[in-house]
């Protein structure tokens, strides 16, 4: 009766293992066992301070089937970087070297160490997981919570009022070679970055949108179709910038309505209508804003864009974004 | 599953620490107010439960089955199975 | 081969000849020199390392925890804000038990702002779990980080080579070096244990709870009280290759002495022509140098000192409200052993006010007086 599926659009090796200490419906658990099917077991990770620091397990357990080498709150770039210079120096080759931490680690405290691996391009691949707030200390705002959400420290009456912190273009501002968005509900998008980004030479940058039930205020059963909505809504656009080139890989033919997905969550049930209009216009602009980054960075490194014939470059970049 | 691992003391322990086993041995299953139960007559063999599941708790094969040992009940399967084959219930 | 070096280059050439594989490093005054000329060696290849130009000190040190915890031989430099900068991830490093050896410039920490020398930057990471060296010459710097190195990769604890701002690390002496093969010999590579491999995968620094907590904690002291005996058998085959011991406690003309000085770094250099001259006007003076601040050699002090008439520990650092940090190590060393000294401590070249051998003797006169206090600010202008 039971046989191996004969069409699995994710590959089926797993390298975590049940028994985790994630809560219920945990994003963050689904974006880690995606991210490890894409990059195999020659690899290792080191985590700063963040929700997978306790969902490992404590000692002497752990949940992943790679080495995991658990580091200070602000410096997970940094370790990835020795960790790398390291194991050449050890003579091993062609290893996976990935820091992975949640937005705290990644936005606010830990963005000196980012920005200095990034600058450098040391040779690592820096995975944010990102569920929008300090979640593993109890639900405290980041510069990664978006605008409007209720946290412990930004409660309904003085909600996060900043928007959220765009450490994407941050990244592409530091010139690397490959900088993407995913989301843990469309896991085959996300293997498919973290496979491409594993074998690119340099510094590489993916932030995945991951939902946190308990710091959602939403029922754990949700955690997917929060996620499919934040990216069908343009919340959280999936995109790639391959050397400096704006390409958004998923364009909703129809536009879903931010309300849809601020209603699945307790985080935004204090805001009005006029409030949600709000998000909706930031939500317009914002994606404006991403295809005309489309746009020009296609024509400025001479690409068409689908649909569109080839243009004569236009600027430097074009070999490198051509090539 | 795996074994609990025992530490009498330093004795039993690296110089750091180091993990000497996974995680297995934790049934979170107990963690469960309401468990999923797969309609068999429904089910389309599509598995987007096994794709979902943030706990490894529904078998690759085909047709997929619950791991109760470590099924947290979060309702995910339940919620994104395209064919609604897959109630949670309670007392289970 | 002798070369005359700052103690800058000493740092640098050591950490060349004792082919650290990983380096990164920030870098602050008075110790650029050092990663200056790593640098260029590992530009100019004859240094096989990689050299990670990290954006601040705290990534220096996380970057060596991660190059050491893949199995590197792993080295940085830097000083007082530097360091202090390190100082969580110092923590991570000895907990961690990895091997790390780093040079500090003893400098003086701010506000207000000062390049010149004191030891308040490494003392204060006096309970972080690295070993201390407190280098008395060029000489010494070189030797103690080959030394460092083996020791450290022995006892799983990483080790701190200080050296003073500007008047070793800028003033240019004369260094032995051993020839390459020579020094392979005395250290050959590492072989690194519990590392971080995809072929043995393992978590490092999870969670861990009071019930096993208590026994890392007690494994990584019982690895400090080895390192005693490690450090001694080490300094004893450096010896034998160079000629040049070095011992934890070292004591000079302490042999018939009624008053000692205990001092470290420079200084211990500079006492020795102070008891010279001591002893040509018929006195009966010594001085110990203090080499290990941790771990503290707490038997070769108490077996040094005790009986002695007088004892003066000269600190070029203080702890606020209570006393130089070597005087308070060395009374702790002496208490409730028969025949312990007097001892009365005293604090001098806080900033880099210079410790002249005028004022080792003013010191030692002071100090064999009946009525001198127990604590005594040298030279202060109130």
């Amino acid at each position: 009766m039971a046989e191996v599926p004969k069409k699995l659009t994710i590959p089926p090796e797993e390298y975590i293992c049940s028994g985790h200490l994630a809560c219920q419906g945990c994003g963050a658990a689904l974006a880690m066992r995606y991210a490890l099917k894409a990059l195999g077991p020659n690899t290792v990770y080191t985590v700063p301070a963040c929700c997978w620091s306790v969902i490992d397990g404590p000692f002497p357990y752990t949940t992943l089937g790679v080495p995991l080498f658990h580091i200070a709150f602000e410096a997970a770039a940094a370790s990835a970087c020795g960790l790398a210079a390291g194991l050449e120096m050890m003579g091993k080759k062609g290893v996976n070297v990935v820091a992975w931490g949640g937005d705290g680690g990644t936005a606010d405290i830990g963005i000196q160490s980012l920005s200095g691996a990034a600058e450098r391009n040391d040779n690592i691949l820096y995975i944010c997981y990102d569920n929008e707030a300090y979640m593993n200390t109890g639900v405290q705002r980041s510069s990664s919570t978006p605008w409007g959400a209720w946290t412990t420290t930004t409660p309904a009456r003085h909600f996060k009022n900043r928007p959220k912190k765009n450490v994407v273009d941050i990244m592409v501002a530091h010139q690397i070679p490959y900088v993407a968005t995913a989301a843990m509900a469309f896991p085959e998008d996300l293997v498919a970055k973290v496979a491409k980004a594993k074998d690119i030479e340099g510094t590489k940058y993916i932030q995945i949108l991951a939902s946190c039930p308990p710091g959602w205020r939403m029922a754990p059963e949700y955690s997917v179709k929060s996620v499919r909505l934040a990216v069908n809504t343009r919340m959280w656009p999936l995109l790639e910038v391959d050397r400096g080139v704006y390409k958004i890989n998923r364009k909703p033919r129809k536009y879903t309505p931010v309300a849809e997905y601020l209603k699945l969550q307790g985080r935004f049930a204090h805001l009005t209508e006029e409030q949600v209009q709000e998000i909706q216009e930031m939500v317009d602009a914002n994606w404006d804003r991403l295809l005309f980054l489309e746009k020009s960075t296609h024509e400025m490194a001479g690409l068409p864009l689908k649909g569109e014939k080839a243009a004569a470059p236009k600027g430097k970049g074009s070999e490198a974004a051509a090539g | 599953m795996t074994e609990k691992i025992e530490i009498r003391g330093a004795c039993d322990m690296p110089p750091m620490a180091k993990s000497l086993g996974r995680m297995s041995w934790n049934l979170t299953g107990s963690w469960r107010n309401v468990t999923p139960v797969i309609d068999y007559e429904k089910c389309t063999i599509c598995m987007l439960c096994w794709k979902f599941c943030p706990d490894l708790a529904i078998t690759c094969t085909e047709p997929p089955q619950i791991i109760l040992d470590y099924c947290k009940g979060c309702g995910v399967c339940a919620e994104e199975c395209p064919a609604n084959c897959i109630d949670m219930k309670e007392g289970l | 081969m002798k070369q005359v070096l700052t103690g800058n280059h000493a740092v640098s050439h050591a950490a060349r000849v004792g082919r650290a594989q990983v380096v990164s490093a920030y870098p602050i005054t008075p110790q650029t020199q050092v990663v200056e000329k790593i640098s260029e060696f590992v530009a100019d290849g004859i240094m096989d390392a990689k050299f990670i130009k990290v954006e601040s000190e705290h990534s220096a040190m996380v970057a060596c925890i991660g190059a050491s915890a893949a199995g590197a031989r792993a080295f940085t430099a830097t000083s007082a804000q530097g360091l202090a900068l390190m100082h969580e991830v110092l923590h991570w490093a000895a907990n961690a038990r990895l091997p790390i050896v780093l040079a500090n410039i003893n400098r003086a920490m701010a506000p207000p702002w000062t390049i010149w020398t004191d030891q308040i930057d490494s003392l204060s990471q006096r309970d972080t779990g690295w070993m201390q060296f407190y280098a008395e010459s060029n000489q010494d710097v070189f030797d103690s980080i080959l030394i460092s190195f083996k020791v450290a990769e022995q006892v799983l604890l990483p080790a701190m080579v200080v050296l003073e701002a500007f008047f070793l690390s800028h003033t240019t002496e004369p260094v032995d070096f051993p020839e390459q093969e020579e020094a392979d010999h005395f250290l050959p590579p590492r072989v690194a244990t519990h590392t971080v491999d995809p072929e043995h995968p393992a978590a490092f620094g999870g969670l861990t709870g009071p019930d096993h907590y208590y026994e890392l904690k007690y494994m990584e002291h019982n690895a400090m009280l080895e390192a005693k005996d490690v450090i001694e058998r080490t300094a004893q085959e450096y010896g034998d290759v160079t000629g040049r011991y070095y011992k934890m406690a070292d004591p000079y003309r302490c042999e018939d002495a009624d008053t000692v000085l205990v001092v470290s770094g420079g200084v211990a250099s500079t006492v020795k022509d102070a008891v010279d001259e001591a002893r040509a006007a018929g006195k009966k003076l010594g001085s110990l140098k203090i080499w290990t601040f941790r771990p503290f050699p707490r038997g070769e002090v108490r077996e040094l000192l005790l009986g002695r008439k007088k004892v003066a520990v000269v600190d070029r650092n203080i702890s606020f409200g209570q006393e130089g940090i070597f005087c308070t190590e060395v009374k702790a060393s002496l208490y409730g052993q028969d025949g312990a000294p007097p001892v009365s401590g005293f604090i001098a070249g806080l900033g880099g006010r210079d410790v002249k051998v005028r004022d080792l003797l003013a010191v030692a006169e002071a100090a064999e007086k009946d009525d001198c206090p127990e604590f005594n600010w040298y030279g202060v202008k109130p």
